[in-house]
């Protein structure tokens, strides 16, 4: 059965079929499919230990799914050699949440990094592409600075910025507000805006920032316990009746906090095997 | 029985261990010496900048250590071989000790607790702060970019700073020499240089490129191998350091064992 992500010149960029991860035993996605548009913009719902950044590190090709498809670009990533990996991984972008920027060199020399590595560039058209990428995310004039002088916001945008730098046709964001203050927060959101804007990029946005992730989406999911339990424009999710979706939503602790009970007790579980004797 | 289990499984474990090892200094063999004729070129500048952290920097406290082992080496020799009035043998103790043994030991040992340990430490903050998933999701291969230019360095410096050793070891056993057992400067040379055969020296820097080898693997899979938190960036580095320094001694052993068999001592 062909998909349409199979077919390179289709709309769809990214498409999963029936993906499957597991850390060991313990399996924290369990069957996700869908389909991510080219050029839109997609946020990724759901609250901690979901299994939202494992979904995420498999689109990256950081985690090896144990069974099911992730198609980017035409290409089934679960089944593929590294070097064709490689060769998908030159375009796309990923920005981390913590910024993951190498604290050993300076901010332009991170941004420089994958086209020093990639590209036969001379020198100074690096500088020159560099002092760009820089520029579209507001840090002009930042290349000599090392990453532990500059501020969170500040290292997110160079992370972005790093991301930026092979010009990537699909940016992946882990929790890009996460630590920041809302001005900073808003900022980084406009970043994001600008960017789809500007370049129509596919973006995708693993958050659970309510307010960020309805600004800038197209399309949303929300994940639960390893599965999409809700998919759909950001006005469908606003209306999606389902209980779990909702207290997500409305923000909602009580019923969480028995979620969280149930979880420790799965946890604990593993350690505390029941006396065989 | 269940000690014999026990020790199975540890010894599975450890074979299992070495053979992580293996594939990844092959690895890194294959980015330095085979990848570049496939377009992707060598930056030595990376390799040069590990080799000035892992040798030169290593010289100072080397230099110390190995002219003080030389020292002792002869008076503990000296203790020996007076009884047999062979006092002036002492020269060929210190000498043959030095480079067959204890220079490229030594040497491994220093370079274990400065660059070992700094292997470890700076992979695994790398991993803990997602950097290494960071260099692959650029499609940069972190053995390539990280743990080559390691290998690079330490295969280049260890037999020098070896070479450095056996001369400080000899040195400081000079210096014994002049002062207790009636031997002059040029004396205590030549009968250092009559006591060597370049033999000597070549398999004492054969073990040092094979320490070399071993101190990086061991530092560079303890590192990428760093869990989550501060606190396991600690963890591999005491287990690089603990692990590097038994492996040092098992490959001596096996080289040792190998040079007797083969050269007739």
């Amino acid at each position: 059965m062909a998909t349409p992500a199979q077919n390179p010149e289709s709309d769809v960029m990214i498409s999963l079929r029936d993906l499957r991860v597991a850390y060991g035993e313990r399996e924290i996605l369990h069957g996700v499919s869908m389909d991510v548009q080219r050029g839109a913009t997609l946020t990724i719902l759901g609250g901690s230990g979901s299994g939202k950044s494992t979904l995420l590190r498999s689109l990256v090709g950081l985690e090896k799914p144990s069974s099911g498809e992730i198609w980017i670009r035409g290409k089934n990533i679960a089944a593929i050699s590294n070097d064709d990996m490689d060769e998908i991984r030159r375009k796309m972008g990923m920005s981390f949440q913590s910024g993951a920027l190498f604290g050993s060199m300076t901010v332009g020399e991170n941004v420089a990094l994958p086209l020093r590595e990639h590209t036969r560039l001379e020198d100074s058209t690096i500088e020159i592409m560099t002092r760009l990428k820089l520029e579209q995310v507001g840090l002009a004039g930042f290349e000599d600075y090392y990453p532990a002088e500059l501020s969170g916001g500040m290292k997110k945008r160079a992370a972005v910025a790093r991301a930026l730098s092979m010009d990537p046709e699909i940016l992946f964001f882990d929790e890009p507000s996460a630590g920041l203050d809302p001005i900073i927060a808003a900022g980084i959101d406009q970043l994001i805006l600008e960017l789809k804007q500007a370049f129509h990029m596919t973006i995708i946005v693993v958050t659970h920032e309510l307010a960020s992730a309805f600004l800038i989406a197209d399309q949303m999911v929300y994940i639960d316990k390893g599965q999409i339990i809700a998919k759909g424009t950001p006005a469908e999710m606003k209306a999606n009746p389902l209980p779990r979706v909702r207290q997500f939503f409305d923000r909602v602790a009580e019923p969480e906090v028995e979620q969280e009970m149930d979880y420790l007790q799965m946890l604990t579980a593993e350690h505390h095997p029941p006396p065989k004797r | 029985m269940e000690f014999a289990v026990q020790i199975g499984r540890g010894v599975i474990d450890l074979l299992a261990y070495v053979g992580g090892l293996t594939r990844l200094s092959l690895e890194a063999g294959y980015y330095a010496f085979v990848s570049p004729f496939r377009g992707r070129p060598l930056r030595l500048d990376r390799a040069i900048s590990q080799a000035m952290e892992v040798g030169v920097r290593a010289l100072p406290v080397l230099s110390l250590i190995t002219f003080f082992i030389g020292l002792i080496l002869a008076m503990q020799g000296a203790y020996e071989l007076r009884k047999f009035g062979a006092i002036h043998f002492v020269a060929d103790a210190v000498a043959i000790s030095m480079t067959r043994e204890l220079g490229p030991l030594i040497t491994a040992i220093v370079v274990i607790g400065r660059s070992g340990s700094a292997f470890a430490a700076e992979l695994g903050t790398m991993k803990v702060n997602e950097e290494i998933d960071a260099l692959e999701t650029m499609a940069i291969s972190p053995v390539q970019f990280l743990v080559t230019p390691k290998f690079l360095g330490m295969i280049m410096m260890l037999p020098c700073l070896t070479i450095w050793a056996n001369f400080m070891g000899v040195l400081g056993g000079s210096l014994f020499g002049v002062w207790k057992a009636d031997f002059s400067w040029v004396g205590y040379i030549h009968a250092t240089l009559d006591a060597l055969f370049l033999r000597d020296i070549m398999t004492g820097l054969v073990k040092s490129v094979m320490f070399g080898i071993t101190i990086t693997a061991v530092g560079c899979a303890e590192g990428l191998a760093t869990g989550q938190g501060a606190e396991s960036v600690g963890k591999s580095t005491t287990a690089a350091v603990v692990m590097s320094i038994f492996l040092v001694v098992i490959v001596d052993l096996v080289f040792t064992t190998l040079f007797f068999f083969l050269g007739g001592s």
